[in-house]
């Protein structure tokens, strides 16, 4: 988190300081334009969010899902489900939230909304057939933490700064594109901080060209940690890690990608929606991107929590 | 210059004083929405019994003891008196249903009776809620007593009136047994 303001600052900073200011340090018009662009369409989402995501998903609220149930054992299931995220949110001492379906076959749960009284849970129904009660509370548990550390409003916040660095990165490469070609040329001789101000500029400049990916790098970085985190207190709230761990198992065996839930929502679900291979394997590269740890690794996170509670 | 030093670190003192007494009642106030919350709860299934009982009556009409042995331990747990009183006996009644339910298993055609199948999800909620509903007021009663018993608050807590919350305790021995289990399939 921080890493990523600092980095927003530098670029922003480089910005006004080299590509406005002409090398002088002045009021920094630019980065506060682009950090205000990115916030309004972060609010944006902020407040209405939750039902875009919700609806892009073909999510069906609790009741509509019970009454189109297929059969006996359906009404059951769903049944239970509503149970399930009752009993969490008693133990997570959190008002209920809004209980909805996803018609999909490939399991996985996403969470959504901006605080625990506008929030939203929903799993597919191939969760809801592939696993028993105890892994379905281990999985909405783990949704519930979402909810219960305010991951939804830090993802948003740190959406608006990824925003913001891309618009910075964007300005400048039309700027740099224009000065190269002989028009503008504003940079050729602000020479005026010499040998360190020359390092410097070089630096901005490979950051810059480099942001967009460094952003959604770091943003990623943040999104896996809240991973583990959910996963940890998601066993605080059932006392039940292995449950958890269980689940994981059975979402993993079944990698195939959640067609209904788009990129954007990714890293609000349980298991990444995409189905990239990357999510599976470790190294750097998988490391680097993917918007959470690899399933082995929470599982054993998991399991240790078990062996040592 | 003393005079204003004195008086700042006065200042200081209570504002601290005045965080620390905002917090506690926060804290309390939780604690008592907590054993509420169990109360509730306890009620849902004092609720959902007679039901239970009035569906499963018709196929285990030889288990009579066993049924009225449940809507005795009912009546006993509505009409308990303190927190004691009530932990034992609804473990007592915690016990009855658990009995209800193993015996249910032999019957075939309540086991696949859809009725019987979404009454037993609602007791299991209901007793997982009960659970989780102490587990709170437990979390929520220690953080409580922590915010009261270390150091600064200790010396100021009991002066602003606040008392240690009690821990739910499982009080009944048998509930604290690990249940016999006969696998020998002998009736």
């Amino acid at each position: 988190m921080i890493v990523f303001v600092a980095f927003l600052l530098f670029l922003g900073i480089g910005f006004d300081v080299f590509y406005i200011g002409d090398g002088e340090l002045t009021f920094p018009i630019g980065s506060l334009t682009a950090l205000g662009v990115g916030s309004v369409s972060a609010l944006t989402s902020y407040y209405s969010g939750d039902r875009a995501v919700l609806l892009s998903t073909g999510a069906v609220p609790l009741d509509r899902a019970i009454s189109t149930a297929t059969s006996d054992d359906d009404t059951l299931k769903i049944r239970q489900f509503d149970n399930v995220v009752e009993e969490m949110s008693i133990a997570a001492g959190l008002p209920k939230p809004r209980v909805y379906i996803v018609p999909d076959t490939d399991p996985n749960a996403f969470a959504t909304g901006r605080d625990a009284e506008h929030a939203s849970i929903a799993v597919t129904r191939g969760l809801l057939d592939a696993v028993n009660r105890d892994e379905l509370q281990g999985v909405v548990a783990h949704e519930l933490s979402h909810v219960r550390n305010l991951d939804i409003r830090l993802m948003t916040v740190i959406a608006a700064m990824v925003g913001a660095i891309a618009l910075l990165s964007d300005w400048t490469g039309r700027g740099l594109h224009r000065a190269s070609s002989g028009r503008g040329g504003r940079d050729r001789d602000n020479g005026k901080g010499g040998a360190a101000g020359i390092i410097l500029f070089v630096l901005w400049v490979i950051a810059i060209v480099l942001a967009p990916i460094i952003g959604q790098t770091l943003a990623m970085l943040v999104s896996r940690r809240r991973e583990y985190l959910a996963d940890a207190s998601g066993a605080e709230l059932t006392r039940n890690p292995i449950a958890l761990a269980n689940a994981l198992e059975k979402i993993e065996q079944a990698h195939a990608p959640t067609t209904s839930v788009k990129r954007g929502t990714a890293h609000l679900c349980i298991a990444d929606p995409l189905g990239r291979a990357v999510g599976l394997r470790q190294g750097w590269l998988p490391d680097l991107l993917a918007s959470h740890p690899p399933m082995a690794n929470r599982i054993a996170a998991l399991k240790q929590m078990a062996y040592h509670g | 210059m003393e005079i204003w030093i004195l008086l700042a670190i006065v200042a200081v003192l209570v504002f601290w004083a005045i965080g620390l007494y905002n917090r506690l009642v926060g804290l309390r106030n939780q604690v008592l929405n907590g054993w509420r919350q169990i109360d509730v709860q306890l009620k849902r299934r004092h609720d959902l019994i007679p039901n239970l009982v009035n569906t499963v009556r018709g196929a285990m009409e030889f288990e009579r003891d066993t049924l009225t042995q449940v809507m005795e331990a009912r009546a006993r747990a509505v009409s308990a008196t303190g927190p004691a009183d009530a932990a034992r006996k609804e473990g007592e009644l915690t016990q009855a249903l658990g009995r209800l339910f193993a015996l249910a298993e032999n019957y075939p055609t309540l086991r696949s009776n859809e009725n019987v199948k979404m009454l037993q999800e609602e007791l299991t909620s209901t007793e997982n809620k009960v659970g989780f509903a102490r587990q709170f007021y437990n979390d929520i009663a220690t953080k409580f007593n922590t915010a009261q018993q270390t150091f600064p608050s200790n010396m100021f807590a009991s002066m602003l009136g606040f008392k240690p919350a009690e821990l739910f305790e499982i009080t009944d021995a048998g509930e604290r047994q690990v249940p016999a289990v006969d696998l020998s399939m002998r009736k």
